[in-house]
């Protein structure tokens, strides 16, 4: 059974229907990356299994619970946004600690990534100060604290170092290797033909196509998993 | 427990915008100048009641409209734990509803302990001054909440807000006076008491003058109030008049909190 379901999930923002009738099965375990041209929904499905944005319709169960008004379900969950913003006064030391204390003090919690990143330096200097990829790398620290089941992550290597963005996939990869479930959207193909199992694809809202990245690029007789998804979108378009 | 933990960042966050600093100094410096210049602390209060009535409402509800468009990452980042909506909505009126009031109060309160003026002035009339500045403080922070809920435009919602503070200060005593003129071959005693009912500004002033007992200064609706309820039930329902409009649109900006997406 998948870990997460979503049937029938519609979601519209005045006249633009940004989700219609979405059914997705998310595998245990796997990392699936969600993609799609700009504006397709991604971030609005992602959210909406958050609870961040509230669905008109149809019913999304995160390893069985279905997603409603009780947020426990979210303490299993890191989530990665797509661009990193805090309150501005606050250091991210401060932030880290807050979350922790929302948190109810988990006694186990990792901050492993944080030092791979180098971020020590930085976790005293108040929010306004930070630099954009500093942010995103406090982003990425904060998403794998707690060493959640689940993990979303929304473009998470935009706007880090090569260095870093090395760093952070060999995390991802960890944790995919722990048996942890992994969503993930990126605009960049070769990061989601390294770390992702599944790509399902998103157009007008509902998913085109779904299947492993493995058969994608096997079956296209492509070179590399870009082409064989260009491949098949136009393929459909014309078929 | 979540509702404290966040108002107790969301604390530390406004402290250090420096802008509650400011606000409390406004009104230390206010009131020292009155008891300087002006001397015993009955005038003093009565100047101050002008203060509150006008600059309590303007601030509250700028500062919590553009409080709330600023906390806006931190809401999402927030409804990302495993935390209920309410409890956020609770800690973030409360990161900014005790900010300003504990900057009123010590503004306020401290000039009138230093000068000894709570002793000239009575106890009574200074905390139902300081209690009544608390109240808008809270009324307005509410409906400032409530603005931003509806607007996504940041430019748009602080204008709606300046509106709510313009319409309840000036225009709306503008058109009941309006009224009572053109409608002055008939008894209107009834209709402004109702009226008044509908601005929180005018229920403040209304609660001060029935206490201050200066029927030269109440004004029409205030002499109304005062032939039809007494000073005692017109206070008693002054305040419950003000908690209301406390409560309702502290309920509707909780319930649009629900809904909204981030």
């Amino acid at each position: 059974m998948g870990m997460i379901r979503v049937h029938e999930l519609s979601k519209r923002y005045g006249r633009l229907q940004v989700l219609d009738r979405l059914e997705l099965e998310v595998e245990r375990g796997r990392c699936t990356a969600v993609l799609g041209p700009n504006g397709a929904g991604k971030t609005t499905l992602v959210k909406s299994i958050l609870g961040l944005v509230r669905p008109e319709s149809g019913t999304i169960t995160v390893d069985g619970e279905v997603v409603g008004s009780d947020p426990e379900y979210r303490r299993r969950i890191g989530y990665m946004p797509q661009i990193a913003r805090y309150p501005e006064n606050l250091t991210a030391r401060e932030i880290l600690q807050m979350i922790r204390d929302l948190r109810g003090d988990p006694p186990e919690t990792d901050m492993s990534l944080g030092e791979a990143l180098r971020l020590e330096g930085e976790l005293d200097k108040p929010f306004r100060t930070l630099s954009g990829g500093n942010r995103q790398k406090v982003s990425a620290v904060l998403a794998f604290l707690f060493r959640p089941d689940i993990l979303f992550l929304d473009e998470p290597t935009a706007g880090l170092d090569p260095v870093s963005s090395a760093t952070l996939k060999d995390r991802i990869l960890k944790e995919k290797a722990e048996g942890r479930t992994i969503v993930l959207t990126s605009h960049v193909m070769s990061e989601v033909e390294e770390l992702a199992d599944t790509v399902v694809y998103l157009l007008d809202g509902r998913i085109h196509f779904q299947d492993s990245v493995a058969s994608l690029v096997g079956s296209s007789g492509e070179v590399n998993l870009e082409r064989a998804i260009a491949r098949r979108i136009t393929a459909r378009v014309v078929a | 427990m979540n509702t404290l933990k966040i108002a107790r960042y969301q604390l530390r966050d406004v402290m250090r915008s420096r802008w509650v600093l400011v606000y409390g100094l406004f009104f230390l410096l206010m009131t020292d100048a009155l008891f300087r210049f002006g001397g015993s602390g009955e005038r003093v209060l009565l100047s101050l009641m002008n203060v509150v009535l006008i600059a309590i409402p303007l601030v509250s509800v700028v500062l919590g409209t553009m409080y709330l468009y600023n906390s806006r990452e931190f809401t999402e980042l927030i409804l990302s734990q495993p935390v209920r909506r309410r409890s956020l909505f609770f800690g973030l009126f409360i990161g900014l509803g005790l900010p300003s009031s504990t900057a009123f109060l010590l503004g306020t309160g401290l000039p009138f302990w230093a000068h000894g003026g709570a002793a000239d002035a009575g106890w009574g009339p200074l905390l139902l001054l300081l209690g009544t500045g608390v109240g808008l403080t809270l009324v307005f922070t509410s409906l400032a909440f409530l603005v931003a809920l509806a607007t996504e435009d940041r430019i748009k919602g602080l204008g709606y807000s300046l509106g709510l503070w313009v319409f309840f200060t000036v225009v709306f005593n503008g058109l009941v006076l309006l009224a009572i003129y053109m409608f002055s071959d008939y008894p209107m005693e009834r209709t402004v008491l109702a009226l008044s009912f509908l601005n929180p500004v005018d229920l403040g002033r209304i609660l001060l003058l029935l206490n201050f007992d200066i029927s030269a200064l109440m004004g029409f609706t205030g002499a109304v109030f005062k032939g039809f309820f007494g000073s005692g039930t017109g206070q008693a329902v002054t305040v419950g008049a003000l908690l209301l409009w406390l409560a309702v649109p502290f309920s509707l900006g909780l319930r649009s909190f629900h809904r909204k997406n981030f």
